[in-house]
């Protein structure tokens, strides 16, 4: 029999990781070769959020990551990597933004959807959620996770359009404590 | 598919880490592999493999001696840190992109953020990558960071460490860490570190390996990083590699 080997254990990614982990950060050279932005075939949006903590203050040292298949609903493509990174810092109002296309949902049991893993100082192990679209209303209610979760919970997980000329934008905000904690997974 | 063992990493609220009292969630989390169990047809995005073999850094990015030099050295006990990325099963992880960010040998990062009373180093940025190679391998170059008072409590002081990011196969993957120090006498009242398990807290430290060591320039530093891995277990007559042993 195999053991498996214990793990290396999260710590907290802290409040100065965009020294290492952003290519906006001040040096000029010896840069991340990760950005907020994925491109590919299909209609392009953007999302943007705010992260709030427990006194519904927005956290403005938050790093997200999210992961999605593309406009077809495939990982597998190699001239496509749905990776991107970003972080709460990018403006005033504290908040992330990602410029992407919108996935197609990658089987036929589920909706559309962008898989997030958010660090922070003050989280000790990365937390994992999905972002929904509010216009995929048919597509959601057939979805085999979101319709797990308690009908009052469901919303945090739903990223809403707003109307906006030329491009199509959503907002998806998180919270980390209180009524409206945002739904975390456990993959 | 592994799912995600949480019993081997932190909580997410510890009293005595202050900033995580407000931070961290207090509802359970949702177990997406007691949905998907019985339904194979359902596949996880957080456990879709691909994200290895898709960055490239340049070759300077692993030497933080010279990747943002202004012409000099930088102040500090240098070192070179390596090890091995492997699954949890021994299976090495080649194509691993690593990023690593550090303070310098006075304790002081190169952020706007970071205002604590220590000088900058003109020759040192604090700031590195690399690619594991075919057997999972990792090397950098770089000095010792120092210690750094923060304001969790009184006379609270970071101990040295290196901030290491690993991007493995998947997202059930993905690793944020620190890799610490043996012997420093900071260890046992740093919250963030005395928060991690007992059972895998000493995977977080760096082992003195002179056999790393480059001969009157560097000391060597050994630091194995077994990410969670999505790959099943391999077979009794299967040749696994295990990680080195505990300092």
């Amino acid at each position: 029999m195999n053991t498996p080997n214990l793990l290396t254990p999260s710590q907290t990614v802290g409040p100065f990781f965009t020294l290492g982990l952003q290519q906006s950060a001040s040096l000029e050279q010896n840069r991340s070769p990760l950005t907020n932005v994925i491109s590919g075939n299909g209609h392009k949006i953007s999302i943007s959020g705010k992260i709030m903590d427990g006194n519904l203050e927005p956290i403005p040292d938050a790093l997200i990551e999210i992961r999605q298949p593309d406009n077809l609903g495939k990982f597998n493509n190699p001239n496509f990597l749905g990776f991107a990174r970003s972080h709460t810092g990018y403006n005033e109002e504290k908040e992330f933004l990602f410029d992407t296309v919108k996935p197609n949902a990658s089987s036929v049991y589920g909706a559309p959807h962008i898989c997030v893993v958010i660090y922070m100082r003050g989280l000790l192990t990365q937390l994992y959620t999905r972002i929904y679209f509010s216009d995929e209303l048919e597509a959601n209610s057939r979805d085999q996770v979101l319709s797990m979760i308690p009908e009052r919970r469901r919303g945090t997980l739903i990223a809403q359009q707003k109307e906006n000329i030329g491009k199509t934008i959503y907002q998806f905000d998180m919270y980390m404590q209180g009524d409206q904690e945002t739904v975390f997974f456990h993959p | 598919m592994s799912k995600i063992d949480l019993t081997q990493h932190p909580p997410f609220v510890y009293s005595e880490y202050k900033s995580s009292l407000l931070r961290g969630p207090k509802k359970p989390l949702v177990k997406l592999h007691d949905i998907c169990e019985g339904q194979p047809r359902i596949q996880l995005g957080e456990r879709q493999g691909g994200l290895t073999n898709q960055f490239s850094v340049p070759e300077i990015d692993n030497n933080l001696l010279l990747n943002s030099t202004q012409g000099g050295e930088p102040f500090g006990e240098r070192m070179v840190v390596s090890g091995k990325v492997l699954d949890r099963w021994g299976h090495p992880q080649p194509g691993v992109l690593i990023e690593i960010w550090q303070a310098n040998a006075s304790g002081r990062y190169r952020h706007k953020t970071d205002e604590q009373n220590a000088p900058l180093d003109p020759n040192f940025s604090g700031v590195g990558r690399c690619i594991t190679d075919a057997d999972g391998e990792y090397r950098f170059y770089t000095i010792k960071p120092g210690a750094y008072p923060w304001k969790n409590h009184p006379n609270a002081w970071r101990p040295s460490h290196i901030h290491f990011s690993i991007i493995g196969e998947s997202l059930a993957d993905r690793l944020i860490t620190q890799m610490y120090f043996s012997s420093d006498p900071l260890l046992e009242y740093d919250p963030i570190f005395t928060a991690t398990p007992q059972a895998n807290k000493q995977r977080l430290i760096s082992k003195l390996d002179l056999s790393l060591a480059e001969t009157d320039f560097a000391l060597g530093y050994k630091f194995d990083i077994i990410l969670n891995g999505a790959k099943v277990a391999p077979t009794d007559s299967e040749e696994l590699e295990q990680p080195s042993e505990h300092p």
